[in-house]
């Protein structure tokens, strides 16, 4: 009885040590309580896998009564949202590979005609369908509803005696789908090139938000501090060795996209070594921050996570950017991961360049100046 | 003390040309963190060639003065110059000519030994790093260590590494905090002759110990508690200035006659040493009074004694903290 008695006031001490730690430790229980939250907020809200709303051009030849129509209807089927008006072909090619419109609805000129003389045009849909995921759904959407409601809508509006034999008749347009870049909807295509920018970011982060909060722990800052070199000289020398680990790797993800799983390189490599070089830095430089910030090596890696795991769920690596509410589309724009997804799947998949890339090579550019010059002021040259 | 005497004869000259007489010259540096002043008003001047020991309890301040020293902390309050230049603005060139050993070992554990004296070298722009560090190795006696992991060396032998590393750059001043801290007697000794034979060369060294025996091996020592300077000098000055008389007396249970002592007015410094009690205070006659008082016991043996530098220290703290409190 005295044994269990004391056993029990042993664990009872230890318990009482170990929450007093734990409350002690502010990031760890930051992250206890932020980490449920955070998935909470993400998946119940943020994550879409049916998504709607998504950004559609219209490349119009005609305007009239009956397109605009159609328009209505393809919007009413709540998947398609149209954002742009592209006046050209070579406007809308451009919107479809920089990523910023998912479909291209183009009406050919004379269409309203060739409905009312009953040659059944074809309605061209050209599909961004890197992700299978984004447009499946909304391309199957497409066929049903919207030449339900056209039909419906012409009866209701349109008293022509050509109408009376419509429901019998064939389909008086029909949409012809076109899913471009990865037409048979593989998703390996979609996940390994993504998994180039994930697996960078995980382990660019994780090493050097370790390497300013190791040589703090373990007390060699303060000699390193005492020594005549500068903050920027000590930045430089820590990230140049990991920018070297960060090309291996990417060449190995790519090699292996490339014999294994059958990526196709449509575009520029010499333009996607450049910028998975940025997207190196960039992540550098957030782990460099990280650093600074974390004071202990625990804390680091606490960070990294909860930063990783917004990047990979908002991203759109693993769910469709287009598909998320405008919150989280806002956030996830500050986030390296999902300029470097729109790169690294432009130029694999689409081919596109560097004009089509041009906001998300601005938008890496940013956040990796912010990043550096946060690094650098953070980084105490004292002990103060 | 051939060393002091040089410095001594060498101060005439030298005083021509002002600051440069001084390897450490400093007025009124303040620091507080978070409300707490952990230095206060503090000025010291360190001659150059001199071995400068800083003592003091733990906590009172002298690793935050040796790094607002070495511009690794910035004083609140305060002005002066190390090796002549200004330790407010001028930050990175005292670095280069001055040599900081922390208090942990602070060297890269999972470097070798050699691997740690290059990074050093190069970091300070030695122009041949690899033989430097060869010749640090040599000069060390790390022969036939110079590929172990630096983590794995004994105590002693980190703290040669770490006073190596330090060297190595040949700094003017040394800042050493705690260098002996947890080192054997051996090595205590041999890193003081090595400190000895750089002071010989010219290197000015600012030292910081608990142990008296080193304060007596320093030229010049100086007493911080409490974030302030309590005294400055020579160990026999500091003695000197103290005006401390001692007794010591015998009896046959040294630490209830301790305590019985303590409550005697007059004695302001009571402190069992082995069979016999140190006691003693400022105010001689009171002294004398109260010995006096006890001259009925004949168990006790009371014998004139000379106030040892911790004596002086004791006395140093107990009247600080009356002050501070």
């Amino acid at each position: 009885m005295r044994g269990a008695a004391g056993s029990l006031r042993r664990m009872g001490a230890m318990m009482r040590k170990e929450f007093i730690q734990l409350l002690r430790d502010r990031v760890s229980f930051a992250a206890m309580v932020s980490i449920p939250l955070l998935q909470l907020i993400l998946f119940g809200y943020a994550i879409n896998t049916t998504p709607r709303h998504l950004p559609t051009a219209v490349l119009a030849y005609e305007q009239s009564a009956l397109t605009r129509a159609i328009l209505a209807a393809i919007e009413n089927t709540q998947y398609f949202a149209i954002t742009h008006h592209p006046l050209n072909e070579a406007e809308a090619e451009h919107l479809l590979r920089s990523g910023q419109v998912l479909f291209v609805v183009e009406i050919p000129a004379g269409f309203e005609r060739a409905v009312r003389r009953g040659e059944s045009p074809a309605l061209l849909v050209s599909a961004d369908a890197t992700d299978p995921v984004a447009s499946t759904s909304a391309l199957a959407a497409l066929g049903r509803l919207v030449e339900t409601s056209v039909r419906r809508e012409r009866f209701n509006l349109d008293d022509a005696p050509e109408g009376s034999g419509l429901e019998a008749a064939p389909p008086p347009f029909e949409f012809r789908t076109h899913p471009r870049y990865n037409p048979a909807a593989v998703t390996q295509l979609n996940i390994v090139p993504g998994l180039l920018g994930t697996i960078l970011t995980m382990t660019m982060l994780i090493f050097t938000a370790l390497s300013v909060t190791r040589e703090v722990e373990r007390g060699t800052m303060e000699t390193l501090l005492a020594m005549p070199i500068r903050p920027v000289e000590i930045m430089v020398g820590k990230i140049a060795p990991y920018v070297m680990v960060g090309a291996l790797q990417a060449a190995m993800i790519l090699g292996a996209a490339v014999v294994l799983f059958q990526v196709p390189v449509v575009g520029n490599l010499v333009l996607l070594i450049v910028l998975t070089g940025l997207f190196i830095l960039t992540n550098l430089a957030i782990g460099y921050t990280f650093s600074t910030l974390a004071q202990n090596q625990l804390q680091a890696v606490q960070m990294t996570f909860m930063y990783f795991l917004p990047n990979i769920l908002l991203s759109g690596f693993m769910f469709p950017f287009a598909g998320m509410p405008t919150w989280a589309q806002w956030i996830a724009e500050a986030l390296p991961l999902t300029h470097y997804l729109r790169v690294v799947r432009g130029i694999l998949l689409k081919g596109a360049t560097s004009a089509d890339l041009a906001q998300s090579i601005l938008g890496l550019s940013v956040i990796m100046i912010v990043a550096m010059v946060i690094a650098v002021t953070r980084f105490r040259q004292t002990l103060d | 003390m051939s060393a002091r005497a040089e410095g001594e004869q060498a101060e005439v000259p030298l005083a021509a040309e002002g600051d440069n007489n001084y390897a450490i010259d400093v007025q009124g540096l303040s620091k507080s963190f978070g409300g707490h002043r952990v230095v206060h008003d503090l000025s010291m001047r360190v001659r150059r060639g001199q071995i400068y020991g800083f003592l003091g309890p733990n906590g009172s301040g002298k690793t935050t003065t040796i790094r607002m020293l070495c511009g690794l902390l910035t004083p609140d309050e305060g002005q002066g110059t190390c090796l002549g230049m200004d330790i407010l603005t001028e930050g990175r060139r005292i670095r280069r000519h001055v040599g900081y050993m922390t208090q942990r070992f602070s060297l890269y554990a999972d470097l070798s030994v050699r691997e740690n004296l290059e990074f050093v070298a190069r970091i300070y722009g030695v122009p041949d790093a690899a033989t430097a560090a060869e010749e640090a190795i040599a000069s060390l006696g790390l022969k036939g260590r110079e590929r172990q992991l630096a983590g794995s060396l004994s105590g002693g032998w980190k703290q040669r590494l770490a006073l190596g590393a330090c060297i190595l750059p040949r700094p003017q001043l040394l800042l050493l905090d705690e260098p002996t801290a947890g080192v054997d007697p051996k090595a205590r000794r041999e890193f003081w002759a090595q400190i000895h034979d750089l002071a010989a060369e010219g290197v000015t060294v600012l030292v910081s110990t608990h142990y008296m025996d080193e304060a007596e091996r320093c030229h010049e020592i100086a007493y911080i508690a409490y974030g302030e300077l309590l005294a400055q000098g020579s160990v026999e000055q500091v003695v000197a200035d103290s005006a401390l008389h001692m007794w010591r007396v015998t009896g046959p249970d040294p630490a209830a006659l301790a305590r019985e002592l303590m409550a005697v007015p007059g004695f302001e410094l009571v402190a069992p040493f082995g069979t016999s009690v140190h006691v003693g205070g400022r105010d001689r006659e009171a002294l004398e009074r109260a010995i006096d008082g006890l001259s009925g016991r004949d168990d006790l043996v009371w014998r004139a004694d000379s106030p040892s530098l911790e004596d002086v220290f004791i006395d140093l703290i107990n009247r600080s903290k009356d002050k501070v409190r």
